[in-house]
């Protein structure tokens, strides 16, 4: 790689930090609102747990969305596939899983996590290739095939293990929480924190310090142009579409531990709120995927608390609050 | 003077629109091709054909005596073929260095390769680390160069390299074209600026509803008014 100096480069164009600073505002402006310092400290952990696993499930589709237009209306069937193979592997196991060691419940935790991002994985290939390969640039076909794929996996999951909601309990060394002064932080939600932000911590690596990244980037914003350069941009865009389908998975299981429980309708549940938080950070962008996630997290525990009854809308005005004032959302990638 | 480039009878569609109507016409290796005409008669499309972005529905074109017409985008451009688009379409979100990193498919940037496009593109070295977005069009003109020169290439497809840019920039970017020229390179140029055209070009192309109805060399072209104002329909004042 040549070593070229750069002292005299131009000044570097201004980092675009308001979106950055909104999460943080939001949660300032919250403190007089919500009067208890520990309510508000439980509320702002469990946003910040809750935007994690949001993200991880979003962050593959909003590369698949701006990378390639593809409008996967099936991404919850992922999260969904995810969540069932983790219960698959769990329940058997529950002796391992409730026993008093950290460590014993970590060796059936982690093998079921990595078994349910290596079947949604799996997943995610067929599912390219069977259902997205023939409608590549066709909006409409695109939402019915996916969405009749979702139709598909969640109707074969009430086949295989009947409409009942069925417990996941968390692992005994996750239960909890940690006591600090007045406030509670639950064990779970902290790990959930974490391991988001460590995904979120790699994404940006990949995009940011290896070819392979500097590949996705360039083809969120002109795939074309890319090919022209010589590369074969449909299987980057596997690569993506099956990490996006595992993490999908590994969402899944995140989010069916912190319910305790998994049923076959999760994923048509979480794939509206995937989407606002993907269209509220601009398509394909992994920063403002991250930034959506955790005010759509924030907005739901904050709005719960204070106005149940605006619950059920209040993440449909944060999206029309956003795209008002950014119509591309937080951070345009696309042109889209 | 073998011909790298050969189309034969080649037709293209976009939509139900019958763009390219029987082009035929041939590169010669290590020469500078231009291919000129009015707005509409086919220029860009038969470059974007060339390079498979879109697709011939009849005719063959064949780059060093292989049938190409076939082949995927990205298999055309690993045949040595290096594709300037008239949109420049340089990668505003990558750094100048990123968008060259990435268009040095078969490996690490080469410095000596580095060092010839600083010699002509000096602000590529001035802005190494800058955000391509941040640059202006002359600058983004240069890198979109760049990055199809940035290693060897049998062929280069420039789309209407001086369209929009000042004359004092245009001015440079022909001096750059003449360097990469006198390397040897292989080009098939479009452009509308019959200044530009005449400065770098051996061989011409004169296209009009998409077929060839010129071809020759460009300094007959140049020598003859009467026939560039019957091709081309240039005045006096386009000279100037």
């Amino acid at each position: 790689m040549s070593e070229i100096a750069a002292t005299d480069a131009l000044p570097k164009p201004k980092r675009d930090i308001a979106p950055l600073l909104l999460p943080a505002v939001l949660a300032l402006l919250m403190i007089p609102l919500i009067g208890s310092a520990s309510s508000w400290v439980t509320l702002t952990v469990a946003s910040l747990a809750m935007g994690m696993m949001i993200f991880i499930m979003a962050s593959g589709l909003t590369l698949v969305f701006g990378l390639m237009d593809v409008l996967n209306f099936g991404h919850g069937a992922f999260i969904a596939v995810g969540a069932y193979v983790a219960t698959v592997v769990l329940l058997p196991l529950a002796s391992w899983a409730q026993a008093d060691s950290l460590l014993t419940n970590l060796a059936v935790l982690l093998p079921a996590a990595l078994l349910s991002m290596g079947v949604t994985g799996a997943l995610g290939l067929v599912v390219e290739r069977v259902l997205v390969l023939p409608v590549y640039g066709q909006h409409l076909k695109q939402i019915l095939m996916t969405t009749g794929g979702l139709i598909v996996a969640e109707q074969t999951l009430y086949a295989l293990f009947g409409p009942q909601i069925i417990p996941l309990p968390l692992p005994t060394a996750l239960r909890g929480s940690f006591i600090i002064g007045d406030v509670a932080i639950s064990k779970y939600r902290l790990l959930a924190m974490l391991v988001g932000f460590a995904i979120f911590v790699a994404i940006e690596l990949v995009l940011n310090r290896t070819k392979i990244g500097l590949l996705i980037r360039a083809g969120v914003e002109n795939r074309e142009m890319v090919e022209a350069l010589g590369y074969r941009i449909r299987r980057l865009f596997l690569g993506v579409f099956m990490t996006g389908s595992a993490l999908a998975g590994l969402g899944g299981v995140m989010w069916g531990l912190y319910r305790e429980q998994v049923h076959a309708s999760i994923g048509d549940e979480l794939t509206v709120l995937v989407f606002i938080v993907v269209i509220i950070g601009g398509l394909g962008s992994i920063t403002g995927c991250f930034i959506g996630a955790i005010l759509v997290a924030m907005v739901a525990n904050y709005g719960g608390f204070l106005v149940p009854k605006l619950a059920l809308v209040s993440n449909i005005l944060l999206m029309v609050a956003v795209l008002m004032w950014r119509p591309r959302g937080l951070y345009a990638v696309t042109s889209r | 003077m073998s011909a790298l480039l050969k189309l034969t009878g080649v037709e293209t569609y976009i939509g139900r629109y019958h763009i390219l109507q029987g082009v035929d016409f041939e590169v010669p290796e290590g020469q500078t091709t231009m291919l000129l005409g009015r707005n509409g008669a086919g220029k860009t499309t038969t470059l974007r054909t060339i390079m498979g972005l879109w697709q011939a529905k009849a005719g063959t074109i064949s780059l060093a005596g292989e049938a190409i017409e076939k082949l995927s985008t990205p298999d055309i451009a690993q045949r040595g073929v290096g594709y300037v688009p008239e949109s420049m379409a340089v990668f505003s979100d990558l750094t100048v260095k990123e968008n060259l990193v990435l268009a040095a498919r078969n490996g690490p940037l080469d410095d000596a390769q580095l060092a010839w496009i600083f010699g002509f593109f000096p602000a590529l070295k001035k802005f190494w680390l800058s955000r391509a977005g941040s640059l202006s069009g002359g600058q983004k003109q240069m890198l979109s160069i760049a990055r199809a020169i940035v290693e060897p290439r049998k062929l280069l497809l420039i789309d209407e390299p001086t369209k929009g840019l000042a004359p004092a920039i245009v001015m440079s970017l022909i001096e750059c074209l003449k360097e990469i020229k006198r390397r040897g390179a292989t080009i098939l140029l479009v452009e509308q600026n019959f200044h530009a055209a005449r400065e770098l070009g051996d061989q011409v192309l004169v296209m009009d509803n998409g077929t060839i109805v010129h071809r020759g060399a460009m300094a007959a072209l140049a020598a003859d008014v009467p026939m560039q104002e019957r091709l081309l329909g240039l005045s006096l004042e386009a000279h100037q």
